[in-house]
């Protein structure tokens, strides 16, 4: 039965093989000299000063290959897409299940078969994909230091999403029995699981830690950032602002539900603090706006304005999972996946033997 | 002698509607049985339970006894060639060959590679380039080579042209009488059966209308024509199957239980095709009519 598994399976395998290799000597080639720059002109740059212009020239460096990450994020969908999706569904429209579950093994073997052959070959695929992609991408990574916006096309995760998108497309292919109505339906499901999981559940795998801090005008001039916590690689899941009473008044770092920051004045200068109330002083024109304004105000009107927030004694609260959980979290994540994606098999396993007749 | 497949209440629903309802029957070993009836009558949806590609909604099937497709070793009992033959279009014939040695414990491949050969049939030809024709002695091969104890064919001939239909009979016929297998063969040509069959069964509308071996039921009914009598009326010795009238004559398909006594009747052989023709008609009266009266061989 491996045999006729792998003989169906093999060409998009070596397809995938293929692009993999592809990919591993591109890295072959440019990674090395990458290693090499950042261990020499970037790691050592302190000492020579004038960091910036060397980090942002490095971090310019090979954008293509950068970009091309990216495919650690769409390979799973595309798995799900083509390996799983057809891998019952093609056998239901073309009528070769009724070939295949008349030789002398149970439907269930079959079934098993495919299902571990495919199945695994996803998870091998997406695993070396991200390991040869965070391999090459680190000492960018590690300059960025923002490891939670990279979180779902580095490290382990991807197996796991590629093991659910799998899955799901086959599961989806025994259901609905339809080459590419199973296709568009993987696809859709599988993006919304991940979204929900990028924008609600992976930011509640651990209970968030807060940080309260003065609020600060944010904007050009400015520290911004208010109430950040210390490590720029901390996943900050959200930013409200507070007043005097503790009632949330703004979120995203500013006052009002979008971050916007606004000051309201007459002609001879700004006297209002929109949303919060009258300034005890006056702001001279011009009057600095809001966190959009690209041009940088005065000393003299960063101080008033300063001067004015402060008198309000408005509080930030950030709530943010810190850095030293990213490994934590990406454990979670491939588990979860890899979960769903056994109950997915066992179902489709249970489906085919039961009910698919 | 022990029955290849055996029905007790068997029915299969999809959705509301049941494509086979509270169907008995039970085939022996040892023949080759032709299944006929019209479209929709259950045929296909009976085989494909055999083979255990369906599962019964309701009653029984046992094939030699046990459920079908239960294990591997019932499994390789069965060979079985589906409708329209399938295949995998992307592996070639030898890759076919390939699979049924590698899923048959008890595949004889040396048959399998003779017959293709015999065939003329290209081994590295992909299944999907070959003829209607090849692709049903491809189906044909596989199923034979696993060396089944009976091999079930639904319509397999339904979609070839005369003379592939002939040739895959013809095969067919000649692979039975070398291996000595049972054969269960769906059709709803009568010529077809005809060709190959020796027992019968007509299934009209989840219905077993008639059943039997094909010489017998050929020497046990008659074409009765004679002057006309009222519909429904009786015949002595006669069972009547089917009865057509004009103005002054009548002609009865009857079953006949002892010779015929009235001496006004001309007596006719019938072919197989008028008897199937005329059960069939049978079956479907009772069934629009929902007549509880007799219904032949049951």
């Amino acid at each position: 039965m491996i045999w006729l598994a792998w003989r169906q399976f093999r060409v998009q395998a070596y397809v995938a093989l293929g692009l993999l290799g592809v990919m591993a000597i591109a890295f072959a080639i440019t990674g090395p000299s990458i290693v090499h720059l950042y261990d020499t002109a970037v790691a050592t740059c302190g000492t020579h000063g004038d960091c910036a212009t060397v980090q942002n020239s490095f971090l310019d460096k090979d954008h293509f290959l950068q970009q091309l990450s990216v495919v650690v994020v769409v390979v799973p969908a595309l798995l799900g897409i083509f390996w799983g999706a057809p891998l019952i569904a093609r056998e239901m429209e073309t009528g070769t299940f009724r070939l295949a579950w008349t030789q002398s093994v149970t439907r269930s073997r079959w079934i098993a078969t495919k299902f571990c052959l495919v199945g695994l070959a996803s998870m091998v695929t997406a695993g070396l994909l991200s390991l040869m992609v965070t391999w090459w991408s680190s000492p960018f990574d590690s300059l960025r230091d923002v490891p939670f916006s990279i979180f779902d096309h580095r490290d382990i995760a991807p197996i796991g999403y590629a093991a659910f998108a799998f899955a799901l497309g086959a599961v989806l292919g025994i259901l609905i029995r339809r080459v590419l109505p199973a296709m568009a339906a993987t696809l859709v499901v599988f993006i919304a699981v991940r979204l929900a999981f990028t924008n609600w559940i992976r930011q509640r795998f651990a209970t968030p830690l807060h940080i309260t801090t003065p609020f600060q005008a944010p904007g050009p001039g400015f520290n911004g950032g208010n109430g950040l916590p210390g490590n720029p690689g901390d996943w900050v899941v959200s930013e409200e602002t507070i007043n005097s009473s503790g009632k949330v008044i703004g979120r995203y770092g500013g006052i009002g539900p979008n971050g916007e920051v606004n000051f309201r004045g007459n002609g001879s200068g700004v006297t209002y603090f929109q949303g919060v109330g009258k300034c005890p002083n006056r702001i001279p024109n011009p009057p600095a706006g809001s966190r959009s304004t690209s041009s940088q105000p005065s000393p003299a009107v960063q101080h008033a304005i300063q001067k004015c927030i402060d008198s309000f004694h408005l509080r930030s609260i950030a709530t943010y999972q810190p850095t030293n959980r990213y490994w934590t979290f990406q454990w979670y994540e491939l588990t979860i996946f890899l979960i769903m994606a056994l109950l997915l098999s066992a179902f489709g396993w249970w489906w085919v033997r039961r009910r698919l007749a | 002698m022990t029955a290849v497949l055996e029905a007790e209440g068997l029915g299969k629903r999809y959705g509301r509607r049941w494509a086979l309802s509270d169907c008995s029957l039970s085939i022996p070993s040892g023949h080759v049985v032709g299944l006929v009836g019209p479209n929709g009558a259950g045929k296909s949806t009976l085989l494909n339970m055999a083979v255990g590609l369906l599962t019964p909604t309701q009653g029984s099937l046992s094939v030699f006894g046990s459920e079908p497709a239960k294990d591997p070793e019932q499994l390789a009992r069965v060979g079985f060639v589906a409708q329209d033959t399938p295949s995998y279009a992307g592996l070639s014939v030898a890759d076919h060959l390939k699979l049924g040695a590698r899923t048959n414990p008890k595949w004889d491949n040396e048959l399998a590679e003779d017959r293709i050969t015999q065939l003329g049939i290209d081994f590295k030809q992909k299944a999907g380039k070959l003829s209607g024709g090849q692709r049903a002695q491809l189906a044909l091969t596989m199923a034979i080579s696993k060396r089944p104890e009976t091999l079930i064919l639904d319509e397999p001939v339904a979609s070839l042209d005369p003379l592939a239909r002939r040739e895959f009979l013809q095969i067919l016929m000649e692979t039975v009488a070398e291996h000595n297998v049972s054969v269960i063969l769906s059709s709803h040509l009568v010529a077809d059966i005809e060709r190959v069959c020796d027992y019968l069964v007509v299934l009209v509308s989840s219905r077993v209308q008639l059943t039997g071996e094909l010489d017998e039921l050929i020497a046990s009914h008659h074409r009765l024509i004679g002057p006309r009598i009222e519909d429904g009326a009786s015949i002595e010795n006669q069972y009547v199957v089917e009865s057509s009238h004009n103005d002054r004559q009548s002609i009865v398909l009857v079953r006949s239980d002892g010779p015929v006594v009235d001496p006004a009747w001309t007596i006719e052989p019938v072919s197989l095709e008028d008897l199937v023709l005329g059960y069939m008609g049978q079956g479907k009266r009772h069934d629009s009519t929902r007549s509880t009266t007799s219904k032949g061989d049951e």
